[in-house]
């Protein structure tokens, strides 16, 4: 039997007005809201925490764990941060959530900043999605004009301001502590740990940052409950995910599943490959997580199976490739990604990503030397674990994968370049289409 | 550490000390400890880019990567803040950190031009030295290498060369952390990642050489040394720098008996490992337009002359004069030199008629300086600015005037020390130590210390206040005495710092009227007898006290002076008449270096050593000597102790002329124990009401001026912040001044840029005393606290 889709942050999706107060309220709405400021704070983190709710940033950290690591009564002011930046190669899903259900989000904020005591909440999105800026900014002046932003909310005696702060394009700037630079008004470096952002994070204050789709789930285990929550997924990977599947597949797009559901059946939903095509490898997660191949189209999504598979949930946004793909190519293109967007700081990942894509760009042109993918594999290996943020380690994740499972690429990738081996036009997503 | 029982003293004691194993070596390091000094305790060396001790850690470069037990990854030696039974396992015992450094190093040479054999820092560069040593023998690297349009100004001084930057954040690092002036920056990303400045907002510091020290590549150079020598070519020489009285240790580096540069020098306890853009670069004068022969005046016009000629001439002079002699000493003579004028004068010609205050200043700063501070134990410290909990300072703007006290003071102030500063606004410098500016009309300040705020009083009464008050201090009647009742009042400490390196050795060596080696009192008949039986004299044959400061001046205007003999001043501390005072006199000798206002009106010139010529020693704002070796062994000119033995000598009396005589003379001498001369308050002469059109005139030298000692290298005078006047808005409002003002006073007037400043008081104009188109003493005849008057003036606009 398979995985059935449980739209949740996607319900009504189909609502056209679901962006406005209005719309979110007539599907429920603010009824968490409403539940969580009757609530003492202390218990909607023993909620999250109860829930298993795992942040969908990438990490999957426990988000009640890292909410009870903020100080409380330590007379600082509070930050709850909303990571907006979502920038990863592949990743799609914070992006529609803002742009479709912003008040969700909204709703989230308001919860999860009360819950810790903040009085500041700010949402950093990506520069470069002025529509989702808006839609939220949209939501956010709709919440402060109800009353459900700005002091003594619904006479709860809560306080809180919001602010959408919109990045300037950067990649880097989705790790967390380098955006709470750019936040503050620096350039967007990384922050030496410790201190913590949970102890010393915002203007040196408490702070906590979480995803989009973290946020978004807040109300919704507010509302229904913990056993309602941990009814979906597993054990270590309760709850649900909105799956964000790109490539080579028929009906690429949002879908909303329980942790756990298979590839082979989040394909089947996104419409099979697309004809005549079969898939090569996959990524479960962003670029920064290791492909995989066929033979791992039926290990559940969940944080640990993923893991055991050597891979990483990471962002929960598959991206599917078939046979017309040049893996070389592919792994050419993430690197010259991350080479563009190393924010410099630290010698690994800095000048790593620098020799790597031109060794890779030599790869691609077939002028790579045999003894250079010896080469390419060690300076991975000096990047991995020695960077100063996981950009580096991402950077230093593409290629050993690869590697793995296609090896002999690289191997003709040394007299017959990646167009010569696969015909680009072919690997085009519209291809098919186009020769139709 | 030194256990003391003054206040704040008991503040860095460690409280408690962890073990750790470093290589399988145990070892005690206090708590908080960096992994990377408790290897250096042990001996054991990681490498290292990014790490400096006096820097916030950044764990950038990645280098000192070492293995912790049970952390899955390398860490960062350089970060890793060690915990009790911490295992750390480095390069020499763990592959993991071996491989890891191995690799870094790799990646940071790709990119790097290797273009040693033309690079300044080829022979003592970290990155040549740590690639020898963990490095791999052969790259593979065999793309393109990054490329940048070489070099680049980040100030007329620095030139920076980005492809050999290896992103360590030094630089960048101390100049927000340290000196406060964050223009540099680091920018761009990845690969192209880059040292840089604003485009209109070059790296503007008065400390801006050190960063060329601690660029571990060889980046950074200055327009000065550039290309000028290889490191392994010079000879180093340690000395202590003559510019100030902050007291530096530097390193003097010299080739083919040229100096090349000079180097701050590790002092933990004085400048730590910085110095001041004067001090490193301001040495050229040393090299140029050198006075070589002695000189005598014949028919009007200076002729070159033998020395015994000289010698000769100018010893009957002195001989004729005698106690009618007026000795001028000047700030910046070493201890050394300084004993040998004052007992020169006082054994030789038998006047007491000697001052080394060659500057603005009174009788009330003489009692100040007898009772207070002439041959006194260090009362405060660097260490005591930066543990107390209020510095308040006086007349003093320490970036200026003593740029390492400024340091200490920022770096105090980053940890909770307040800075409080009497003045008329809130100085560039004062808002990077986060200081707080308590008005006062320049010449008022006494009234101001009389009845400062109760919250400024009461932290002034905690254990380990400091109260700072600056040489300027002397041209505001009142002032000193004010600030040695607040002193007495609160039990604050009281640090008198004085501006040229020189002036405090003088005071101790006895280079002031009644004040005798060490603070002795001439009146004082114990003291009166063992000097004279310390120089082979009767009591009855040292003089009865004599004439300085202004009486002094009065006395030479007035005739009652005939000769004077005249160390290095320079004229422009001193107001204008002082120095024409002398042409009048029957007989005037000068030992200079190079030519002056006095050797203009001199009868004998006598050219002597600067500081890479002779050792001595300098005794800094503390009161701790800063003794100096001579750079050039072989160096032909003597010091002012050498030709004043001569003279000596020529007028059969002997009196030790080299430093380890002058030494042991003094050594014999001791400390003084007896009593000291009591200080006279003087009594503040009340309110010079302010007339309208007339406003106070607040004046301090910049650390780069026109100063004679900065001659010679203009990249560092192209630094020199720039001439304006800076008044209250108020002000310029009420004179209707727009973009330029003319200041006058009684000896003329100047016209400069205006730059409002919110901070300041109304009823002031600031100016710098002697900067490129004002000098204060000579283009108003006025200085630090006069009335001037001021009106609006056009750019360019005539009198
Ligand atoms: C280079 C880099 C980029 C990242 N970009 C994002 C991002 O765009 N959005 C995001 O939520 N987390 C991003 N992260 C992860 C964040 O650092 C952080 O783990 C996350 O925001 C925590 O939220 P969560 O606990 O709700 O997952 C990035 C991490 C790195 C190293
Ligand atoms: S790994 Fe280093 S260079 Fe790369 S983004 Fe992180 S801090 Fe910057
Ligand atoms: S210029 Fe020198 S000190 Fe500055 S970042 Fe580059 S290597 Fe470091
Ligand atoms: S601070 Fe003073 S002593 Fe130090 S280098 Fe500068 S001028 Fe010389
Ligand atoms: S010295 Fe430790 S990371 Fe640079």
């Amino acid at each position: 039997m398979s995985t059935p889709l449980t739209p949740v942050i996607t319900e009504f999706w189909d609502r056209p007005d679901l962006y406005t107060l209005d719309g979110y309220r007539a599907v429920g709405g603010y009824r968490a809201l409403e539940r969580a400021l009757t609530m003492d704070p202390d218990d909607i983190i023993a909620q999250v925490k109860d829930s298993g709710l795992r942040g969908r940033g990438g990490a999957g950290f426990p988000t009640g764990m890292k909410w009870g690591f903020v100080p409380q009564g330590d007379g600082k002011p509070h930050y709850l941060v909303v990571n907006a930046d979502e920038s990863e190669p592949g990743a799609c899903k914070d992006i529609p959530i803002m742009m479709a259900n912003p008040h969700a989000l909204v709703e989230g904020v308001i919860i999860a900043s009360y819950a810790i005591r903040a009085n500041h909440a700010f949402i950093y999105i990506r520069g470069e999605v002025p529509n989702a800026i808006r839609k939220v900014e949209f939501a956010v002046k709709q919440a402060k004009e109800a009353g459900l932003i700005g002091s003594n909310i619904q006479g709860s005696g809560f306080d809180l301001d919001v602010v959408v702060h919109s990045g300037a394009g950067a990649y880097i700037c989705g790790e967390e502590t380098a955006l709470l630079d750019s936040l503050e008004g620096y350039r967007g470096q990384p922050r030496l740990k410790p201190p913590f952002p949970a102890v010393a994070g915002l203007y040196a204050s408490p702070t906590v940052i979480n995803n989009v789709e973290t946020i978004a789930n807040v109300p919704y285990i507010v509302d229904r409950g913990v056993e309602w929550f941990r009814g979906f997924g597993t054990e270590k990977s309760p709850g649900f995910k909105v799956f964000a599947v790109s490539g080579h597949v028929k009906r690429p797009g949002i879908y909303e599943a329980p942790l756990g559901i298979t590839m082979r059946e989040l394909l089947d939903y996104a419409g099979g490959m697309r004809d005549g095509s079969e898939v090569k490898f996959w990524i479960p997660g962003g670029s920064s997580v290791p492909m995989l191949t066929p033979e791992h189209l039926d290990l559940p999504l969940t944080y640990e199976s993923m893991a055991e598979a050597g891979t990483m949930l990471g962002t929960g946004t598959p991206m599917v490739f078939d046979q017309t793909t040049s893996v070389v190519k592919a792994v050419t293109r993430w690197l010259e990604f991350y080479k563009h967007e190393s924010c410099g700081k630290c010698t690994p990942c800095r000048e790593g990503t620098y020799w790597i894509t031109g060794v890779l760009e030599k790869f691609e042109h077939g002028h790579g030397q045999e003894q250079e993918m010896e080469t390419l594999t060690s300076l991975c290996s000096q990047i991995s674990g020695r960077s100063f943020c996981a950009l580096g380690d991402a950077a230093a994740t593409p290629y050993p994968a690869a590697m793995k499972y296609f090896r002999d690429e690289f191997l003709a990738a040394t007299h017959t370049s990646a167009d010569e081996q696969f015909d680009p036009v072919a690997s085009y997503v519209f291809a098919g289409a186009a020769a139709r | 550490m030194t256990i003391t029982n003054e206040p704040g003293a008991d503040v860095a004691v460690p409280s408690e000390l962890i073990t750790v194993i470093v290589d399988g070596v145990a070892i005690g390091v206090p708590k908080g400890t960096l992994a990377i000094r408790a290897a250096e305790m042990l001996g054991i060396e990681i490498p290292r880019f990014c790490d400096h001790p006096l820097l916030d850690p950044v764990a950038a470069c990645r280098a000192c990567l070492v293995e912790i037990e049970g952390v899955p990854k390398p860490q960062p030696a350089c970060a890793q803040v060690v915990s009790d039974g911490m295992q750390i396992k480095t390069q020499f015992s763990s592959d993991v950190a071996r491989e890891a450094q191995e690799g870094v190093m790799e990646f940071l040479l790709l990119n790097h031009p290797l273009d040693c054999p033309v690079c300044d820092k080829g022979g003592e560069c970290p990155l040549q030295n740590q690639a020898m040593s963990v490095g791999r023998p052969e790259s593979r690297f065999t793309l393109d290498k990054r490329e940048f349009e070489k070099p680049i100004n980040v100030s007329a001084q620095i030139l920076l060369d980005r492809e050999r930057c290896v992103s360590c954040a030094r630089c960048t690092r101390f100049a927000d952390q340290i000196a406060g002036d964050p223009m540099l920056e680091l920018l761009e990303r990845g690969a192209q990642q880059q040292v840089g400045t604003a485009d209109d907002e070059p790296f503007d510091s008065y400390f801006s050489g050190n960063t060329i020290q601690i660029c571990p590549v060889g980046a950074l150079t200055s327009a000065t040394y550039r290309f000028r020598a290889r490191p392994f070519d010079l000879v180093s020489v340690p000395t202590a720098c003559e510019h100030c009285a902050s007291g530096c240790s530097l390193r003097t580096d010299y080739r083919r008996s040229t100096i090349t540069r000079r180097l701050a020098w590790d002092d933990p306890e004085v400048n730590e490992e910085w110095n001041c853009d004067k001090g490193r670069f301001a040495f050229p004068y040393m090299q140029q337009g050198r006075l070589e022969w002695p000189l005598i005046r014949e028919d009007g016009e200076l002729r070159t002359a033998s020395w015994p000629e000289a010698i000769d001439v100018a010893a009957r002079g002195l001989q004729a004069a005698g106690k009618d002699t007026a000795v001028l000493v000047g700030g910046r003579s070493t201890v050394e030199d300084a004993y040998a004028y004052q007992r020169f004068a006082r054994a030789v010609l038998g006047t007491d008629n000697i001052d080394f205050r060659a500057r603005a200043n009174s009788a009330e700063e003489h009692s100040f300086l007898a009772s207070r501070v002439a041959g006194t134990p260090v009362q405060v410290e660097y260490s005591d600015l930066e543990s107390a909990p209020t510095v308040l300072l006086v007349s003093f703007e320490p970036e200026d005037e003593s740029p390492i006290v400024f340091l200490r003071l920022r770096k105090a102030s980053r940890t909770g020390t307040r800075v409080y500063s009497v003045g008329s606004g809130t100085t560039r410098g004062l808002e990077k130590m986060a200081g707080t500016c308590i008005p006062a009309l320049p010449g008022r300040e006494a009234d101001v210390l009389a009845s400062l705020p109760a919250d400024v009083r009461d932290a002034l009464a905690e254990p380990g206040a400091v109260i700072m008050v600056g040489e300027r201090a002397a041209a505001s009647s009142g002032t000193l005495t004010a600030v040695v009742e607040l002193a007495e009042s609160t039990g604050a400490a009281l640090a008198w710092v004085p501006r040229r390196a020189g002036e405090r050795g003088a005071l101790d060596a006895g280079a002031l009227a009644g004040v005798l080696p060490g603070g002795r009192p001439l009146t004082d008949a114990i003291a009166r007898n063992s000097i004279a039986q310390a120089w082979g004299l009767a009591e009855s044959d040292l003089p009865r006290p004599g004439l300085s400061g202004v009486e002094l001046h009065d006395a030479i205007t007035e005739g009652r002076i005939s000769a004077a003999l005249v160390g290095g001043v320079e004229p422009a501390d001193y107001p204008l008449d002082a120095v024409e005072a002398l042409g009048d006199l029957d007989f005037v000798v000068s030992l200079e270096n190079h030519h002056s206002a006095v050797t203009e009106l001199a009868d004998v010139v006598l050219p002597v050593a600067v500081v890479s010529e002779k050792s001595g020693t300098f005794v800094d704002w503390e009161g701790r000597p800063r003794p100096f070796g001579q750079v050039f062994r072989d160096a032909m000119m003597g010091s002012d102790a050498y030709v004043l033995g001569m003279l000596a000598s020529a007028l059969d009396r002997a009196q030790p002329s080299t430093v380890t005589d002058i030494r042991a003379e003094l050594g014999r001498l001791g400390p003084w124990t007896g009593s000291r001369i009591p200080f006279e308050p003087a009594r503040v002469d009340s309110a010079q009401a302010d007339t309208t059109g007339e406003v106070r005139l607040d004046s301090w030298r910049l650390l780069l001026d026109l100063g004679v000692m900065q001659e010679g290298d203009p990249h560092l005078a192209a630094t020199a912040r720039p001439t304006v006047a800076r008044m209250s808005p108020g002000t310029a409002q009420r004179f209707a001044i727009g973009t330029h003002v003319r200041i006058e006073g009684p000896g003329g007037f100047v016209q400069l840029p205006v730059e409002l400043d919110e901070s300041m008081i109304d009823g002031v104009v600031w100016t710098p005393m002697n900067s490129e188109g004002c000098r204060v003493y000579r283009d108003l005849g006025v200085g630090y606290g006069h009335a001037v008057s001021i009106a609006p003036a056009t750019e360019g606009g005539s009198a």
